[in-house]
């Protein structure tokens, strides 16, 4: 129960992005194409789900003055290996990410995962919670994406859905993602009829 | 006089065309918690002026003579003229930062306590704020040179005082108004931050 519970409980209840408000940065600036979303989705699923499990083994081993330095050491090495791997295997998509693998270290639900998590409990909690919000971040992500590639450009998954003419430039650019965000945080606290003091 | 132009017409781009908030998203989190109260607001976009101001040329010394493709030929051991580096710059920028904020937090509480006052608690959360690395991953990725990165790293932070003051005075207005349950806090937050940053995008005809 209580492992249905810790990787449930992140993907739409307690989301990371739309609840605990983590990891914004990046949920609004690769989410141009779906296609981005879906890497940058995988990427930090990746990161999240091994820092956690590696900062819960040595949780007994951290003293608590130096924590934030440690954290940030296993964080930075796993970034900088998905940042290799990407360049390597998927050269194009990497290119359109720009600075925002790199920008996984001080993503906030990284960090705030590890933390605020990973440091209390045990591996395959640690484990778990990480996955779970991981795939929490890429929903949003991912819905963010769909809505601003299909009004932005026509197109889902880069195969054209709307004729030529409905494109709206706005939706490319900053301030349609922030819009888009801000709609889908509302739809979501709606359903889950969650108000913020 | 050249010089000057150039350094002022990066500035005003830093600032206001490609402003690190608005344009490139970044600094959100801490834009998102903290520009419910305007003191707060100044006291944080002060930090990350100062905190940017210093790292960012910092970053550029230790990518230049230390990670770029070469950059340890000034030791003049041959073997290590060929080596490149340039992958470790990630975690090289992150720890000098984190140890960074942490001296100038240790310097400042000594030396001047009404400048520790104002800073002191926003410091810690500098570290984990992506416009700081962000700021020097864009130094790397863009090729400045020292004084360009200096002026840049100055400027990217002024740019976020703007914007987080900015919004902290709107969301101050924002407590009067009737706003529905689900919408309340992140999501008025971030419909307004989206209109923001279209005046924003009115300064991108300004031709340089």
């Amino acid at each position: 129960m209580k492992i249905k519970k810790t990787f449930i409980d992140p993907l739409i209840d307690n989301n990371p992005i739309t609840r605990q408000v983590l990891g914004i940065c990046s949920a609004l600036a690769v989410t141009v194409k779906v296609e981005q979303a879906l890497v940058m989705t995988l990427a930090l699923t990746f990161v999240v789900t091994m820092s956690n499990t590696i900062i819960s083994l040595l949780r007994a081993y951290i003293p608590s003055s130096i924590r934030i330095i440690v954290q940030l050491t296993v964080i930075s090495t796993l970034v900088i290996l998905i940042d290799e791997i990407l360049q390597a295997y998927m050269y194009e998509i990497s290119k359109t990410l720009t600075v925002f693998v790199t920008l996984i270290i001080t993503n906030c639900i990284v960090m705030g995962r590890a933390d605020g998590y990973a440091m209390q409990n045990n591996v395959k909690d640690s484990f778990l919670d990480g996955l779970g919000n991981g795939l929490g971040y890429g929903i949003i992500l991912i819905a963010v994406a769909f809505f601003r590639e299909l009004f932005g450009f026509g197109s889902i998954l880069n195969f054209q859905v709307l004729p030529e003419f409905l494109k709206n430039g706005l939706m490319t650019m900053p301030p349609g993602a922030f819009i888009i965000l801000g709609l889908i945080i509302w739809v979501q606290r709606s359903l889950t009829s969650y108000v913020e003091k | 006089m050249e010089l000057l132009v150039h350094y002022l017409s990066l500035a005003t781009k830093a600032i206001f065309i490609e402003n690190i908030l608005l344009a490139y998203f970044l600094g959100m989190c801490s834009f998102l918690a903290i520009s419910k109260n305007v003191e707060a607001s100044q006291g944080i976009g002060k930090a990350v002026i100062f905190v940017n101001g210093i790292t960012v040329p910092l970053n550029w010394i230790i990518k230049t003579y230390f990670l770029d493709p070469g950059a340890l030929s000034w030791t003049t051991f041959t073997s290590l003229s060929t080596i490149n580096l340039s992958f470790l710059a990630p975690i090289c920028y992150i720890a000098t930062i984190a140890a960074l904020v942490q001296f100038v937090e240790m310097f400042i509480d000594k030396f001047s306590p009404r400048l520790y006052n104002s800073l002191g608690i926003f410091l810690p959360l500098i570290t984990v704020n992506c416009s700081i690395l962000g700021a020097s991953v864009f130094m790397n990725e863009r090729g400045y040179t020292f004084g360009e990165s200096a002026v840049f790293g100055v400027s990217s932070g002024v740019g976020f005082y703007l914007a987080i003051v900015c919004m902290a005075a709107i969301r101050f207005k924002l407590r009067y108004s009737n706003i529905p349950d689900g919408l309340k806090g992140l999501g008025i937050t971030m419909i307004l931050t989206g209109l923001l940053s279209m005046a924003y995008l009115s300064f991108s005809g300004i031709q340089l």
